[in-house]
């Protein structure tokens, strides 16, 4: 090596160095921007000295108040009805978005093609629009206000065939000739998908639990609608969302706090754990769509 | 403007060619347009025709078919029963029974009051006994209304479910004919699992969809042409008709309303242009600033990779509510955010970020600010995957020919990710049209536009077309029929965006293929 291409490496070496260490200040400043309102909110959950808010985020008295107080509010049923809705539309939604995009990915039917347009057009109008509709014939069956949580799952559960996009994209990759030599071999089509397709589908299975599980607990507008004002119908959501408001948050802001701090906490353990399984889902099924 | 010739064409630049597309695109359009009503009437003409071969199959299986074909015409399933198929023809004979039964006890009287939505609305009466005045309900209009809609498609799908019967007829006469036998009741159980295994696994999936999404939005768009609303409500206070298209009239009047206050065109059009500036900036905002913490996190020489992804990663999990709405109140007058500035001496007075109705952009900057607070981890996660899949050897080969880190960038690693997340932009960009959950969490429409207000709900400079539709239906007036309106409207501008763009789309593909 010349001395002059040893200059430059070196050269090159440093100017990497500098940008490396941009990089990772960037990266912790990031981190810091992203996490902040998290910290806050877990420290203000602990605030005692007002239950407002405040320009400050270091409690001046710390204590478990906000989180005892939760238990005298209707926080606890609103807790349980939002639980519920998610374990029951985990469940049902994938039986329901499995089944559709398992049928899309492999069959080839004469309606396929047109299925697929039907329901790209029919998500092109608002959703919320069907809202007002869906509210009355609910309202009429019973299942509004303090009933709302099985007429939210209901809701939740019913036209969740329309998001089938991301795993109709994994099974698009698993190769046809699994299931044609199965079909050789004398499989019916149903014990392809049982025997076959789905113990090799473990990471789409659990992709869509998970963001069905995920999906009412952030619901609002459906949630909203259905409850209508009725504090035993609501979810965390609805319930959170009013102590916020204007004549409220003078009282709740802290108890806000905490209920967040109590929601985020089992989904962000659940979500931890199964991570890796939501990272493959969203980089191989989100883009091909 | 004038097409081109591939030579001439290829001599363009970059910024040219794509100039060259878009003109030839709106140019194009009137063709489009001549185009697509040809195509309708090539439509008509194949469905007439369609239609005709049907009505000739139906008469001459009617006409060379034998006795139990020709009973089947009218006891659905007798063929099929006579011929030994008894669980087949026993479901066609229960569906006709059930069909008439529902036409004779309700469906025939939906039907007849569909064209007028209910005659006789509520009335008081005065009962002398007890001393009250009694209300008696009658007609309900929204009940015509969505049972009639469902009579309509109990009838379609009974004519399909008779044609159907009356196919099978022919089939199992030539099948017959043939020597060869019909399916038993126990193989056509088997079919469900089998070869009719498809329809088997959508059969909940698309009820589910018909019942509550497709007929849901058919009602809706039905309600645009009514005047149903909070004090028509078509039970309980009075009924609601049809006004045909007085509501479409109303939202593109552009004469104000008392008072000074703007017109529904007006507030219309301000939202739209809103609406696609939120969504133009909420989507290649996160896009770009996403892809670029991908890189940082993914460029040679930085550690904790997998830590810094699970930071941001994380964020993803907390439902989004929480977050939306803790962020909002951060950035409230008395909050952390002015709080901490006041704290520094960088400002002397709080600044109300949602609030200044003279200061809209405010307000709007910052939601678009909080957005990318939000989107960035979804999208870091996206384009790590494809970053990866970039093949290396094009960035080695890149740097022994010398090019700069920015040329690398624009000319492989951008080209790439245009190329393969292409549908997710669009997708993206619809989808932040109808982001309703950021906007109403962050904001509720904030700070109101006090011109528009008054005379369509309470609108505010934040409001994205979506939450003012909602606002519609929760407000005091609870205007159903302007809300569908608001709806159809968005439909039109959503198709008419992703019809452009997958117009232009292959062209822009074909353009970077850069390999």
């Amino acid at each position: 090596m010349s001395e002059a291409t040893a200059k430059r490496h070196m050269g090159l070496k440093a100017s990497r160095a500098v940008t490396n260490t941009a990089i990772h200040v960037l990266l912790i400043v990031i981190s810091i921007i992203w996490l902040i309102p998290f910290v806050c909110i877990v420290l203000q959950s602990f605030r005692v000295e007002n239950s407002g808010q405040v320009g400050y985020v270091l409690p001046k008295v710390w204590g478990t108040d906000n989180y005892v107080n939760l238990f005298q509010t209707d926080f606890p049923r609103w807790y349980t009805n939002t639980f519920i809705a998610a374990i029951i539309t985990a469940i049902l939604q994938t039986v329901i978005v499995l089944c559709m995009s398992y049928t899309l990915s492999r069959f080839r039917f004469k309606m396929r093609q047109p299925l697929m347009k039907f329901m790209l057009i029919l998500g092109m109008f608002p959703g919320m629009l069907s809202m007002i509709i869906l509210y009355r014939v609910l309202k009429d069956l019973g299942l509004t206000q303090e009933n709302a949580t099985p007429g939210l799952i209901l809701v939740y559960v019913a036209s969740s065939g329309m998001g089938y996009y991301v795993s109709k994209g994994f099974f698009d990759t698993i190769p046809m000739s699994l299931d044609e030599a199965a079909r050789i071999d004398g499989a019916t089509r149903a014990q392809i998908l049982y025997k076959i397709i789905l113990p090799l589908s473990k990471p789409i299975v659990i992709y869509t639990v998970l963001t069905a599980f995920m999906g009412p607990w952030g619901d609002y507008v459906f949630a909203r609608y259905i409850a209508f004002g009725a504090s035993a119908g609501k979810n965390v959501a609805v319930g959170l969302y009013d102590w916020l408001s204007k004549d409220q948050i003078s009282n709740n802001y802290t108890m806000f706090c905490a209920g967040g701090v109590l929601v985020a906490l089992p989904v962000t353990i659940l979500f931890m754990f199964l991570q890796k399984y939501y990272v493959e889902g969203v980089t191989g099924g989100a883009v091909k769509g | 403007m004038a097409q081109l010739s591939d030579l001439e064409y290829l001599r363009l630049s970059k910024g040219a060619k794509f100039g060259y597309k878009l003109g030839r695109f709106f140019t194009g359009i009137p063709k489009g347009i001549g185009h697509f009503f040809l195509k309708i009437g090539q439509g008509l003409k194949k469905g007439a025709m369609a239609v005709g071969r049907e009505v000739s199959d139906i008469v001459s299986t009617f006409v060379h078919g034998d006795w139990k074909t020709k009973l089947s015409f009218f006891i659905m399933g007798f063929g099929s029963i006579a011929r030994g198929q008894i669980l087949r023809g026993l479901l066609f004979l229960l569906f006709e029974i059930v069909f008439i039964g529902y036409m004779i006890m309700s469906g025939g009287y939906w039907l007849s009051m569909l064209p007028s939505l209910g005659k006789v609305g509520p009335s008081k009466t005065y009962n002398e006994d007890l001393d009250v005045f009694v209300t008696t309900y009658n007609d309900n209009s929204f009940q015509i209304l969505l049972y009639g809609v469902l009579t309509i498609f109990f009838i379609l799908a009974f004519i399909y479910t008779w044609r159907v019967n009356v196919r099978q007829n022919k089939m199992s006469e030539m099948i017959l004919a043939s020597g060869k036998k019909l399916k038993s009741g126990r193989e056509d159980l088997h079919s469900i699992v089998d070869d009719q295994f498809h329809k088997t696994l959508l059969a909940l999936p698309m009820t589910g969809i018909i019942i509550f999404t497709m007929l849901p939005i058919l009602f809706m768009i039905l309600v645009a042409f009514t005047n149903y609303d909070g004090t028509h409500n078509g039970y309980t206070n009075s009924l609601f008709t049809w006004v045909g298209l007085d509501n479409f009239n109303t939202m593109f009047s552009w004469t104000g309303g008392a008072g000074g206050t703007q017109s529904y065109a007006a507030t219309f059009f301000e939202v739209l242009l809103w609406t696609l500036i939120w969504a133009f900036f909420a989507t290649f905002t996160n896009y770009f600033l996403g892809m670029f913490v991908a890189m940082a996190i993914n460029k040679k020489g930085i550690k904790f990779k997998k830590g810094w992804r699970t930071i941001l990663v994380l964020t993803i999990a907390i439902p989004q509510f929480i977050s939306l709405l803790y962020v909002s109140k951060m950035f409230a007058k008395n909050g952390i955010i002015n709080g901490f500035l006041l704290d520094m001496g960088w400002i002397s007075e709080a600044i109300d970020f949602f609030g200044d109705a003279s200061r809209p952009w405010l307000a709007r900057v910052t939601v678009i600010l909080i957005n990318i607070w939000i989107g960035i981890p979804y999208l870091m996660l996206i384009t790590t995957g494809i970053l990866m899949n970039i093949p290396a050897d094009l960035y080695e080969s890149a740097k022994i020919d010398g090019a700069s880190g920015w040329k690398q960038y624009t000319k492989i690693t951008l080209p790439y990710m245009l190329f393969v997340t292409g549908p997710y932009l669009l997708t993206s960009f619809t989808g932040n049209m109808n982001n309703f959950n950021v906007i109403y969490l962050l904001t509720a429409g904030a700070p109101t536009n006090a011109a528009a207000s008054s005379a369509s709900g309470s609108v505010g400079y934040t409001d994205l077309l979506i939450t003012w539709l909602f606002k519609i239906t929760t407000g005091a007036e609870s205007k159903y029929y302007m809300a569908s309106v608001i709806g159809i409207l968005v439909f039109v501008v959503v198709a008419l965006i992703s019809l452009i763009v997958y117009n232009l789309m292959p062209s822009i593909k074909n353009e970077e293929d850069f390999r």
